[in-house]
């Protein structure tokens, strides 16, 4: 498969109603306001363990997510808070799960964005994240056989899509052609390991080749070609065309957890795509096409702000997660 | 009109296919081929694809497709074409099929179905016995049917339980097995035991293949004046507890065998739960009575020396009774 140009957005937004590009910036915001609260309530000792960052890689979660609707499902990993937000689920249940709240989605049974809410078409993860790819496509299978025009989308990172999980799910999506899409976020490090020893191929959207699906490699920290990206695949995928593998070109910008000072990443790295922050590229493109001013963006802002403090006081508000029924739930 | 193990699970999944539309099958040349062991036969031309669905050689995907379809509301039955081969899809089992309940609520409803066990020379790979590697993990359920009604009955229950469900059905049973099924079907509620033989002497708790040779060693023995009770499990995970217990008090002496092997085999969790529940009861020692702690081997001598025989149990039961 020839090396693919990189995908970017367009230059030109006005065939996009303001609301909608101004919608990607607030999602994104809220997404890094919710990292930043979680972090902070980790230092504050309240968190039950430790927490992951998306930092740097909101544009991945909010374009990408914007490309479905409402009875599509989604299976976000890890960092994928923005897709889980994006996806209508309330900051306060993802703050409950943090925090081990009974009346959180896992009961404090689970933690972190580790949980799903079918209610909002969300499948979640477990630890082995890229076994989200065959669940997905079976969500996606279901589908098919139910004749509804639906899709599923999930993600992996470049670390997770080396386990076996990953070529079976690929595998079998193509062959059934389902309504699929798998978005690979490369954000370059697996804890403390490089792209470089995870595959000696030069890419890895290379790969959907070798399934006869589509591919396709995009900016992931530029949310408008992440969104389109992935919207054309979603196409396909309803058109009948079957599953795409994307690729996303981004960065993890803090450890793996936040236990992890990740030392081992080059201080020159960091402050590269420091300036390539998602947040900070959109905003400048909304500036530029006079969608966005200083008083707009202080009142985004401060909403997102009133939107986190206020969930933040409901979920410490609620009942920690006690002895009670532990064995009552685990059969349906 | 008899029918057969085998048949007994097809109509199983037929007729809850023609009851349920959201209910398909999944596996490995199950659909143009009929299944490795012809348990599909027939459903491609009734029920066409994609419910028969034919997949790649891919145990991960074949699992993960059904935890995945069965979370939006399908009710997958999944073919392993041997047991052996779902150690390929180990993780998606324990870790997501099995938790998914607990953790965040979501219903999982499928049917792993396994064809089980030795006897048929398979060797290391085509004759596990797989129940002990699943039966500690909560949230699965594990069923194994020794008689054409449970095989029909067990599917059906399987099928309509919101849990996902390890079907193992022995292959040994597949064709030797025959009895007449009732016009409707059968219900076998799951975690409910059936007394294959009544007995007042010893309790022999089986499952699977051997609950098939242990009402022929019961028999016998009754010429001999030994009367022994036949509890056949039937359903792993719910275990029927009380059933074991009642008997247990009621002969005082028991023997637990299954086809597997005895380390870590579920005859110690059975062991166990007698001691601690019913010590005061037992007149003797329990005794677990299993194959040797090997892989299966394929020749015919090596294979009957690993695996349990009728002359086991016997001498288990008749050690056992004159303790």
């Amino acid at each position: 498969m020839a090396i693919k140009m990189r995908k970017t957005g367009p230059k030109d937004l006005a065939k996009y109603e303001p609301e909608f590009l101004l919608g990607l910036y607030r999602d994104m915001l809220r997404t890094r306001a919710v990292d930043d609260r979680i972090e902070a309530l980790y230092k504050q000792a309240k968190l039950v363990a430790g927490c992951y960052s998306s930092r740097g890689q909101e544009g991945c979660s909010i374009g990408s997510t914007a490309a479905v609707g409402d009875g599509d499902v989604i299976g976000p990993m890890i960092r994928n808070l923005g897709s889980l937000l994006r996806k209508g689920l309330p900051i306060t249940m993802v703050l409950r799960n943090y925090l081990g709240r009974s009346t959180g989605p896992t009961k404090g049974r689970d933690g972190t964005s580790h949980f799903g809410a079918l209610e909002h078409g969300i499948i979640g993860p477990i630890s082995m994240l890229a076994s989200l790819i065959p669940v997905c496509a079976g969500a996606a299978l279901s589908f098919q056989m139910r004749g509804q025009n639906n899709v599923a989308l999930t993600w992996i990172g470049e670390g997770g899509s080396n386990v076996g999980d990953f070529h079976e799910g690929l595998n079998f999506a193509g062959v059934l052609k389902l309504p699929f899409v798998l978005v690979l976020e490369n954000n370059k490090y697996a804890y403390s390991t490089p792209v470089e020893f995870q595959t000696a191929a030069k890419t890895f959207y290379c790969r959907a080749e070798g399934y006869g699906i589509a591919a396709d490699y995009v900016d992931g920290n530029d949310v408008l070609a992440m969104y389109e990206t992935t919207r054309d695949a979603v196409a396909r995928a309803r058109n009948g065309d079957g599953p795409t593998l994307i690729e996303a070109d981004t960065m993890r910008m803090r450890g793996h957890a936040i236990h992890d000072d990740a030392k081992y990443v080059p201080t020159e790295l960091i402050k590269q795509w420091e300036k390539r922050d998602p947040i900070l590229l959109w905003g400048r493109r909304l500036r530029t096409a006079k969608l966005l001013d200083d008083d707009l963006d202080t009142q985004i802002i401060a909403e997102v702000k009133t939107e986190v403090d206020d969930a933040t006081d409901d979920a410490m508000s609620q009942p920690e997660a006690q002895p009670g029924n532990e064995l009552g739930e685990v059969f349906a | 009109m008899t029918t057969n193990y085998i048949d007994a699970i097809r109509l199983a999944m037929r007729d809850e296919m023609r009851r349920d539309e959201n209910v398909y099958c999944i596996g490995e040349d199950i659909g143009t081929y009929g299944g490795a062991f012809r348990a599909t036969a027939g459903f491609l031309e009734e029920f066409g694809r994609p419910r028969i669905l034919d997949t790649p050689l891919s145990e991960i995907a074949i699992l993960g497709a059904s935890v995945g379809s069965a979370i939006m509301g399908m009710r997958p039955i999944a073919e392993m074409q041997f047991a052996d081969f779902i150690a390929n899809g180990f993780n998606m089992l324990v870790n997501f099929a099995a938790k998914v309940h607990y953790r965040w609520g979501a219903s999982c409803p499928m049917v792993v179905r396994l064809p089980t066990g030795g006897g048929t020379r398979g060797g290391p790979f085509h004759a596990t016995n797989p129940e002990a590697w699943f039966t500690r993990i909560p949230g699965l359920k594990v069923v194994s049917p020794a008689t054409v009604h449970d095989a029909y009955g067990l599917m059906r229950a399987a099928i309509r339980d919101d849990n996902p469900v390890l079907f193992l059905e022995h292959k040994f049973l597949y064709r030797r097995l025959k009895d007449v099924l009732p016009e409707g079907g059968i219900d076998t509620p799951l975690g409910v035991a059936r007394k294959a033989r009544e007995g007042s002497d010893v309790t022999l708790v089986t499952y699977g293949s051997m609950a098939y040779y242990a009402v022929e060693v019961a028999d016998a023995l009754a010429a001999e004046g030994v009367d022994v009770e036949v509890l056949d499990l039937r359903s792993l995970i719910p275990l029927d507890e009380a059933a074991i217990l009642e008997s247990v008090k009621k002969t005082n002496r028991v023997v637990i065998c299954h086809e597997d092997t005895v380390c870590g085999g579920f005859g110690g969790e059975i062991s166990a739960r007698i001691s601690e529940l019913a010590f005061e009861h037992l007149d003797a020692p329990i005794r677990r009575v299993g194959a040797l702690d090997t892989p299966v081997p394929h020749a015919p001598a090596l294979e009957d020396a690993f695996m349990p025989q009728p002359a086991d149990i016997r001498e288990a039961l008749l050690t056992t009774v004159h303790y």
